[in-house]
């Protein structure tokens, strides 16, 4: 099983871990990740604005270069896959800025979203089989209450991340269950972590942070799981009001297939 | 050759605003035929219509073209007129310049050039009209209401109050509907009981109503006046002429463990079950799914209590045929599920709830006998949040677009009560706009506000968020304030959405009757045909048709109740003379026609021809039954030989058309 990969800028440098357990984890589960050669920043988030098209040209150049490759194109950041797969979709669905987009790129062939994008969760959901994780696990986190933090990104908007219900999701969650630990659900998992307000407004972002993590623990939750790097931030650095600790899922994954270092 | 008088109608502006009046009744004054033709600006008013009637006299016109509105607003209208000048009805054409041409062109050139054209296809076809006759069908004298809501009762007790006799068909164990589950009605806080009842034991007595419970409607077939509709009456493994309503089985029953749907699965009841007290008819009801006996052959306990003998675990589903003149569809609503809400934790919490379960907790014979508890822990809640609009108005698509019309009254009715009875406690209600256009609606809201001092706030509901501690925190906008509010509740109530009920779309494909894509069925003319579908002989009662209160709903029933009347009145109706005929020289036999034909009105028979050479062949034909057949004209489609003609859009004057056209 052979996918294209977009690791992104934060997975090279704050989000190591993220990167790296992901790779292990890919591995010991048969799963070849091919790192697009010539990949750039995805432009960190998708513009609001219709008409804006220069900061979404280098996710254009990365979707076209996967298409090159011939491979589903796997993300792991949940900002990165949200500004990938929205651009993949408005090349694919929206004519006015694929035209656009293609005019300013002259590629040789213009490139319309042809690019598959999946996130690493749907690999492991739909690809590899979450029941076929189970069999493979060799170190089953047994006992540990884990709670699953998706935060916006990831599955929003719902229409064209195609994930999971964003109101009620269940994936992380049948990850948990598959690497032997038991998922806590709780009402503030997919509420905002406060994500860049942090930059300006150190006390909004403390609030929304704390009110995820609170709610986390107390739901009987030993720790947090996310695929996000700015949610993990936040979530160690502004949730002060409960030091409930914060990993990556890849992280895990990796304890539980006995691949972590 | 036909003397030919060409009408161009205004429409007001309607049409002339985007075609050239002038220049389409001058351009067709040179078709071949056309002795007269003239322009007017409402050629369907009384000095319109006098205008064609002297032009036929004066000009000896033996056939008209009138450039207007579509056939179906006024072509029964331009028949009369000419009728009344001496010409046969069958000899009007009319060219529809106003739905297919001004409305939807914007250009006044392009309008006029079609406008000119769709003239001369009317003009070429009308050459080759010839008079018709109508014939007569007979009426059955009976009605059939399907659906046994508020809706199908005040229809079936209005056409039996006129003398016909009038069944109702429902599917579920009593008649009674949606409003049986209501507590209290909006605006004069009467109980819904009170008033539905007597209307239910009144069905039940009257000689002239037969009501099929447990029973749906599995076929239709035939047309005005004259319906064949097949009913399947579903075994309910209870003899009804034996079983008293005693209700002994519905206590005895050893499962007990059955979610009760009247109770909307708040509590559970037995296997054996009678829907409520006041139940009509009143007998008991055995749930297939659920029985020992039925499912396993082991209990029986039922047929040991029953004292009337009236227990049958061999009952079957039996399907019996009834003949009508008119049907009337009242398949009422319901609400919405809230799977695409997961916001509002329906599916997480037990203390988040719809407005009909909050009517069955607040309801005197509900599961709580009327304590308003909390589901999940049977305490009294102290703050009690409404969220209006959930699914309705609603452009994302996870909901309706429409407006359910009823979600503000009833939840003014519940915050209004639940402070009346209840003054300790604290209610919000969160609305995108509060309306209540009926009569003494504004006021009975305001009184919620002003007197009872509910917390009405402009903004919708973010997220309700279960808390660890049993309470749920409700994150809302408010937008006059401008500021996010966290409001701690003990109880959401949710106002979801209604609509047509599930049986609805399978019902109009039998009925033929044609639905918008809400799946309400759609009424003949918004305005001023709102009770009828347009498919002859098809009425419509309630909220089938489109979200309603009660109010309105029974205004319709009795509304679609007086259009049957008046169809059951008549001891014949005139058929449609455009009906398919076979032309048995050109018939090969082969029964394509007969395949297609939706109606059966066409058969088979073997004839004797003479043949050039002086012998006898016997060959094999077609024939229509001309009081069957609806002028549809599949079999002339069909027809490989072209033997199948209809009349009045026979296929010459179809390519004459098609020619015309075209040149």
């Amino acid at each position: 099983m052979t996918f294209s990969y977009y690791p992104g800028c934060t997975l090279k440098t704050k989000a190591k871990d993220l990167d790296r357990y992901g790779r292990k984890a890919a591995e010991a589960l048969g799963v070849t990740l091919e790192e697009l050669p010539d990949w750039q920043c995805c432009g960190g988030t998708f513009s609001m604005s219709k008409d804006e098209i220069a900061s979404k040209l280098s996710a254009v150049r990365s979707l076209a270069s996967a298409k090159d490759k011939g491979n589903d194109l796997v993300t792991l950041c949940s900002a990165c896959h949200n500004v990938l797969k929205q651009t993949n979709d408005a090349m694919k669905n929206d004519p006015d800025f694929s035209a656009k987009a293609n005019n300013y790129m002259k590629l040789d062939v213009p490139y319309n979203g042809e690019t598959n994008v999946i996130h690493y969760l749907e690999m492991l959901r739909d690809r590899v089989g979450f029941d076929k994780i189970a069999e493979k696990v060799t170190n089953p986190l047994t006992g540990k209450k884990i709670a699953a933090y998706y935060g916006c990104l990831l599955l929003r908007p719902g229409k064209v991340m195609q994930m999971d219900n964003p109101e009620n999701p269940t994936i992380i969650e049948d990850f948990i269950r598959a690497i032997g630990a038991e998922p806590v659900v709780y009402p503030y998992r997919n509420e905002c972590c406060g994500g860049y307000v942090t930059m300006e407004d150190k006390a909004l972002a403390k609030k929304k942070s704390n009110k995820v993590a609170s709610s986390a623990a107390e739901n009987g939750a030993d720790m947090i799981i996310t695929a996000c790097p700015l949610c993990l931030y936040n979530l160690n650095k502004n949730a002060d009001e409960s030091d409930i600790p914060v990993y990556y899922f890849t992280e895990l994954l990796a304890e539980a297939l006995g691949v972590k270092d | 050759m036909q003397r030919i008088g060409v009408f161009v109608c205004w429409c007001g502006s309607n049409i002339a605003a985007t075609v050239d009046v002038e220049a389409v009744s001058e351009a067709l004054k040179s078709e071949p035929g056309v002795v007269f033709s003239t322009n007017y600006q409402y050629m369907c008013s009384e000095a319109g219509q006098n205008m064609i009637k002297d032009a036929i006299k004066e000009h000896n016109l033996t056939g008209v073209v009138i450039c207007s509105c579509s056939p179906r607003m006024h072509e029964a209208t331009f028949r009369k007129t000419v009728q009344g000048a001496g010409i046969n009805p069958y000899m009007v054409e009319i060219a529809n310049i106003r739905e297919q041409c001004s409305w939807i062109h914007k250009d006044k050139q392009t309008g006029t050039e079609k406008a000119i054209i769709l003239g001369k296809a009317a003009i070429a076809k009308v050459h080759l009209n010839a008079p018709l006759t109508a014939g007569e069908s007979p009426v059955v004298k009976r009605a059939l209401v399907i659906g046994g809501g508020i809706a199908g009762i005040q229809t079936a007790l209005d056409i039996a109050e006129a003398g016909f006799d009038v069944d109702i068909v429902e599917t579920k164990p009593t008649i009674g509907g949606k409003m049986t589950q209501i507590d209290k009605t909006f605006p004069t806080l009467d109980c819904a009981a009170c008033i539905l009842t007597p209307k239910m034991v009144d069905c039940a007595q009257n000689e002239k109503i037969h009501i099929y419970s447990y029973s749906e409607v599995t076929a239709v077939k035939g047309f005005v006046g004259n319906f064949t509709v097949s009913i399947k009456k579903k075994a309910r493994y209870v003899d009804t002429t034996k079983c008293t309503g005693c209700g002994v089985c519905t206590e005895k029953c050893p499962v007990k463990n059955v979610p009760n749907e009247f109770n909307l699965g708040m509590n559970n009841r037995r296997a054996i079950y009678i829907p409520f007290a006041q139940a009509v008819p009143k007998v008991a009801t055995i749930d297939a799914d659920y029985c020992n006996m039925l499912k396993n052959g082991k209990c029986g306990v039922c047929s040991k209590v029953c004292t009337a003998g009236a227990i049958d675990y061999k009952q079957q589903d039996e399907i019996i045929e009834e003949k009508y003149g008119a049907i009337v569809a009242a398949t009422g609503f319901n609400p919405i599920k809230l799977d695409n809400f997961d916001e509002f934790a329906y599916s997480q919490s037990k203390d988040v709830i719809t407005s009909l379960e909050f009517e069955r907790l607040t309801n005197a014979a509900g599961p709580t006998s009327g304590q308003l508890l909390r589901p999940s822990d049977g305490k009294h809640p102290h703050t009690i949040v409404f969220v209006q609009c959930v699914g309705s108005r609603d452009t994302s698509g996870c909901g309706k677009p429409y407006c359910s019309k009823i979600c503000c009254m009833y939840t003014a009715k519940h915050a209004m009560l639940t402070r009346e009875k209840y003054p300790d406690t604290d209610v919000y209600v969160f609305y995108i706009d509060v309306r209540t256009p009926g009569k003494n609606f504004d006021e009975f809201y305001r009184r919620a506000v002003e007197d009872y001092n509910v917390h009405y706030i402009k903004g919708m509901v973010g997220k309700v968020a279960p808390r660890a501690d049993g309470t749920l925190d409700v994150q809302a906008s408010d937008l006059i304030s401008n500021e996010q509010l966290h409001i701690s509740a003990d109880l959401v109530v949710l106002a979801a959405a209604i609509e047509p009920d599930k049986s609805a779309r399978p019902l109009a494909t039998m009925l033929t009757a044609s639905m918008d894509t809400n799946d309400f069925f759609t009424e003949a003319h918004a305005k001023l045909r709102p009770v009828e579908s347009p498919t002859a002989g098809v009425f419509l009662s309630g909220t089938c048709q489109g979200p309603k209160d009660i109010p309105e709903t029974v205004s319709q029933a009795s509304a679609a109740a007086a259009k049957v009347i008046g169809l059951l009145c008549k001891d014949k109706l005139t058929c449609n003379p455009c009906v398919a005929h076979s032309d048995e020289m050109l018939c090969n036999g082969c029964s394509s026609c007969e395949k297609v034909c939706p109606y059966g009105a066409i058969t088979y028979s073997d004839k004797e021809f003479r043949m050039p050479d002086r012998t006898t062949a016997i060959r094999r034909v077609a024939a229509v039954n001309e009081a069957v057949c609806q002028g549809c004209g599949a079999c002339t489609v069909a027809c490989p030989s072209g033997a199948m003609d209809l009349k009045g859009f026979s296929n010459k004057q179809i390519m004459a058309e098609v020619d015309a056209i075209c040149k």
